[in-house]
């Protein structure tokens, strides 16, 4: 489902490229629930990014259901994404003006489809949001906003859910009932990559990678 | 979730912002607006004042032909006696008088019955070479009016020349550099200047007047005059025939034409008349043409004034949104919203901003200028104003975003998300 081929990310500063991502390669088959664990600044948000088609690796490629990513248009990239890939952030980053259930239907607005209130519903009622729907993200706790960002990444039924660090905001009970979710659209047939640095989370996956940190790659011997 | 929906409710949450934006193209397009309506009332106006100028033009008009046709009634016409010996052909190729009769007879005629002759003036002339100074003159001896014996005395037309006294024309005073007061020698006499004429246009610019008897000397004509010239003949029907029977059953062996038409003189006083009225109405356009341009000219310079400050506040107004909604923008693209979602996103709230900016604009400014409108009934809607209005604020609001919305649209998704 999703393959990364020795992808390194760099950036510049000053005169010299920092590397955010060193080299890496990962494959999530479909129905997998893949962890990636690392330390802060290993880049695993860097990772995330590249496979979700948000940005180019410096080198190696990121596939996704066969097709190479950076091989698409940015406007082809979108298409693509809309169709296949679901994202949840640890900000959660929920539109303030919209209510829940106009969140969960917010990636409507971004593909230019609007006949998915029945399926948006279903969602909210399946994460538990069946009673905050006309409420806006200020009126909800930080569970209840994860899952929203949830539901929301669900909505088309991507093949694979990209999550970054999605229960660093979450108390215990609430990191799992979200975990739990999470396996169960894998059981269901999706693939999920998480990123955490959170080791207990990690475990909880099918599989875990390890990111190194770079800078301890890039060190003098 | 359509993307309008998600712009309605993003104007409903951030009303200061739309607000802000919207008082902006209101206020550019409520000057565009107001200032058209006030040249448009301004031109209504011109049209009226000049209409109604016309009009007064032409009632005056008519009122001063009426006048001039009484006033020429009573006026009457002038008349010049000669001997019948002359000959028209020669007085009309020479403009004077070649033969003589004797200065009595306007005695005569003033003392005859004849009601229809007013003022008498009898005169001497002749062409001459003024030996002194070698110029060609027309010397004119005059003894002024002479009285009638069956009228009210009345204030004369016509002084007569002092003896010893001479009046010249214009052209020879200028000439000669003579003034009143100087000296002159004509023909081994001497005579004081009584006066200098003002330019007449005519044989008189060359003339000098002297008294009748030292011209009658001087020409070796004692007792003899060659024209009398009847000003103001009062007659009524058939008026030359009439003061031609008159004169003839009093002087024997003269001839009487008529100097200059009444009708011709009435004509002329009516085209002097017009010609001033209209000179007056091209004044008044002239002014109103300075106003209009002075009017054109002040909101040629507000307008867009106005709409350059309106757009840089949109452009601020809409960098502002931009910044404030990265994230929104970066998770939008995340869930696969193309460039053009997010173009449309910010445009349609643009359009909404211009379109309503407009309308108002147009009410409120078309309201300010129609509030001093007085008598002049404009109507409220004049539908290519409207147009034009609600274009620009639409084009203006449309543009003054285009930049920071195009900003928007080319965000990388990835650093905004790691920003946010």
């Amino acid at each position: 489902m999703l393959v990364l081929e020795r992808v390194v990310k760099t950036y510049p500063k000053g005169n010299r490229r920092i590397t955010a991502l060193a080299p890496i390669d990962l494959t999530v088959r479909a129905g997998e629930f893949v962890a990636v664990e690392g330390p802060s600044g290993s880049g695993k948000t860097t990772c995330l990014l590249i496979a979700g088609g948000l940005l180019d690796p410096d080198s190696g490629r990121a596939l996704v259901d066969g097709h190479v990513l950076d091989a698409m248009s940015r406007n082809q990239l979108a298409a693509f994404r809309s169709q296949n890939i679901g994202f949840v952030f640890q900000q959660y980053h929920l539109i303030p003006y919209l209510s829940v259930l106009e969140n969960i239907l917010a990636p409507e607005a971004a593909r230019g489809r609007s006949n998915n209130q029945a399926r948006g519903r279903a969602l909210a009622e399946q994460f538990g949001l069946d009673h905050r729907l006309d409420h806006t993200p200020a009126e909800l706790s930080s569970g209840e906003k994860q899952r929203t960002a949830l539901a929301r990444a669900l909505l088309f039924q991507p093949k694979i859910l990209l999550a970054d660090e999605i229960t660093g905001n979450l108390d215990h009970v609430n990191a799992q009932i979200v975990l739990g979710y999470l396996r169960e659209y894998v059981k269901k047939g999706g693939s999920v990559l998480l990123v955490t640095h959170d080791r207990e989370i990690a475990r909880q996956a099918d599989r875990v990678e390890y990111l190194p940190d770079p800078r301890e790659l890039e060190a003098p011997r | 979730m359509s993307v309008w929906r998600l712009v309605i409710k993003e104007i409903v949450r951030r009303k200061v912002n739309f607000v802000s934006g919207l008082v902006a193209v209101t206020l550019a397009a409520a000057v565009l607006a107001g200032s058209m309506t006030i040249l448009r009332l301004h031109d209504l106006r011109t049209e009226r004042i000049l209409a109604r100028k016309e009009r007064e033009t032409r009632q005056r008009m008519a009122v001063l032909e009426d006048d001039y046709r009484k006033i020429m009634k009573n006026l009457g016409f002038n008349l010049l006696i000669m001997p019948s010996s002359q000959k028209l052909s020669d007085f009309y190729a020479d403009d004077a008088v070649s033969a003589y009769f004797p200065d009595t007879y306007a005695t005569r005629l003033a003392e005859a019955k004849i009601v229809t002759i007013r003022h008498l003036l009898p005169s001497l002339q002749e062409k001459v070479l003024w030996p002194e100074r070698k110029r060609t003159v027309i010397l004119i001896g005059t003894r002024g009016e002479v009285p009638s014996m069956f009228r009210d005395a009345r204030e004369p037309i016509l002084v007569a020349v002092k003896k010893g006294h001479a009046v010249v024309g214009h052209e020879l005073a200028e000439s000669l550099g003579l003034k009143a007061g100087d000296r002159i020698t004509l023909f081994g006499r001497t005579f004081t200047l009584s006066q200098c004429n003002e330019e007449r246009g005519s044989k008189d610019d060359i003339s000098i007047w002297i008294d009748l008897s030292e011209a009658q000397g001087i020409l070796g004509k004692p007792g003899r005059i060659n024209a009398i010239l009847a000003l103001k003949c009062h007659c009524a029907g058939n008026e030359l025939a009439n003061v031609r029977r008159d004169v003839a059953s009093i002087l024997p062996g003269v001839q009487v034409i008529e100097q200059g038409s009444k009708v011709l003189t009435r004509a002329e006083a009516r085209d002097r008349a017009s010609q001033e009225a209209a000179e007056a109405l091209a004044g008044e356009v002239g002014n109103r043409r300075q106003l209009r341009d002075e009017l054109e000219k002040f909101s040629s310079i507000l307008a867009p004034l106005a709409l350059l400050a309106s757009a840089l506040w949109v452009g601020l107004v809409f960098y502002t949104n931009v910044r404030e909604r990265r994230g929104e923008i970066g998770i939008l693209r995340a869930l696969g919203a193309r460039t053009r979602t997010i173009l449309r996103l910010f445009l349609t709230k643009a359009l909404l901003m211009g379109c309503a900016g407009g309308l108002t604009g147009y009410v409120l400014g078309t309201s300010i200028g129609l509030a001093r409108q007085g008598e002049i009934g404009v109507s409220f809607l004049d539908p290519r104003l409207f147009l034009l209005t609600f274009c620009t604020a639409v084009i203006l609001s449309l543009a003054a975003s285009w930049a920071p919305v195009f900003y928007a649209a080319q965000q990388e998704p990835a650093e905004v998300l790691r920003e946010e």
